[in-house]
């Protein structure tokens, strides 16, 4: 029970004030050390030559952009079997995060495949299933702009969010799935984890670490940002009603 | 009250329950009735068994045979592409990616014309092996150089 505190908005403000400055710091510093210790001190690959480092931003933007829309998944069906507004709130403030991780992925991914595979963009299910996903951020924003009561918009975006999920998990799963296209299978898996020399795979691992730092603290200083916006709102109606002018 | 709560509470959960298996479903049914159409591209022995008519436009994917690139004609170049068990012979004219050698991973566009492939179109598969240079030269000195990618890239490629 006790975790559900925290979706009290005044309790998270409160509890999220003194932590929110440490995950910027973390969030600069592992990214600084990943980005630089990626780019600068890691030597070439034997196919790639120095094209395979474009690796530090294009696996941890796609991971946090496929992982992002998981997130909002967990915290739409929170809002619809416990109707918490912070919830709803930090789906909500999730969504134009994913969506630059998403064209990050996206602009590094086109970058690579234009030497390597010889072609900007090709239509394999994972490139597919992943733009369709970018196109479902999208929708996801319009949709929360386009209604303008809050809770109905929290109801229908999290029914967004549920279908949404499909193209989440098919951009990740679609190589597995029908073992075909053009991009390659994960790097990153744990049983697959020799195909990456450790020189090339421990930083990736500090950039990962960066990106979801930055993730996290920018939801977290996002949703604070709708829950005061939505507390303004609510005095100024308070206000208007009571006539006193605002 | 609260029992009235809770009632609404276990609907919401039933209905999302619900709204999953359905989607779910409907996922499965769509990949499955899509199958053929999802492949991204078709292997050599697909080709060989039921070859195309020469104007269908279509993709062939596989690993280019070890020792059939024949470079120096012109801007054509002209290899086989093989999935263990068919070979087709390829020819292009045009710019080859970086990723693109003898052994590795190929997909191209283009037409099978009188038991050709004349792709218009050659992109490069990329495994998932990331080795420094510096590692795979001094393995290669020593002799023990092993194609880290070979078993991985072939069961990607031949589906």
């Amino acid at each position: 029970m006790s975790i559900w505190e925290y979706a009290n908005p005044k309790k998270f403000v409160e509890s999220t004030t003194p932590i929110l400055p440490w995950l910027f710091a973390l969030a600069g510093l592992s990214l600084v050390v990943g980005l630089v210790w990626g780019f600068f001190f890691t030597p070439d690959d034997f196919r790639q030559g120095s094209t395979v480092k474009i690796i530090y931003l294009h696996v941890p933007s796609a991971l946090m952009a496929i992982n992002a829309w998981l997130m909002m998944l967990v915290t739409s069906l929170i809002w619809l079997v416990r109707r918490h507004h912070v919830s709803a709130l930090a789906a909500k403030a999730a969504a134009p995060v994913g969506i630059t991780m998403t064209l990050i992925a996206l602009a590094t991914g086109a970058i690579w495949g234009q030497p390597m595979w010889g072609t900007y963009w090709a239509w394999d299910p994972r490139l597919t299933s992943f733009l369709i996903l970018f196109l479902f951020y999208l929708g996801y924003v319009a949709l929360w702009e386009a209604i303008s009561d809050p809770d109905t918009a929290a109801d229908l975006t999290s029914v967004l969010c549920i279908v949404g999920s499909v193209f989440a998990l098919l951009s990740r799963y679609a190589v597995n799935f029908w073992n075909q296209g053009l991009h390659q299978g994960a790097s990153l898996s744990l049983d697959k984890e020799e195909n990456v020399a450790d020189v090339f795979y421990q930083p990736l691992l500090v950039c990962i670490a960066g990106f979801v730092l930055l993730f996290l603290a920018l939801v977290v200083l996002r949703t604070r940002t709708e829950i005061r916006l939505r507390r303004i709102r609510a005095l100024e109606m308070r206000a208007r009603r009571t006539g006193v002018s605002a | 009250m609260s029992g009235f709560k809770s009632l609404k509470k276990r609907r919401r959960i039933q209905v999302i329950v619900l709204a999953f298996a359905a989607l779910a479903v409907s996922t499965a049914i769509i990949g499955y009735a899509m199958q053929d159409g999802i492949n991204f591209f078709r292997s050599p022995s697909q080709v060989a068994e039921e070859p195309p008519s020469p104007n269908e436009r279509f993709r062939i994917g596989g690993l280019v045979e070890e020792g059939s690139l024949v470079r120096g004609q012109g801007e054509t170049v002209s290899f086989r592409v093989t999935d263990g068990g068919a070979s087709i012979p390829v020819t292009y004219t045009g710019i080859l990616p970086d990723l693109f050698e003898e052994g590795q991973g190929m997909v191209g566009q283009g037409n099978y014309i009188n038991g050709t492939f004349e792709a218009v179109e050659i992109l490069a598969k990329h495994d998932e092996t990331y080795m420094p240079a510096e590692v795979i030269d001094a393995l290669k000195d020593q002799g023990v150089y092993v194609e880290p990618d070979a078993a991985a890239n072939g069961g990607a490629v031949t589906n």
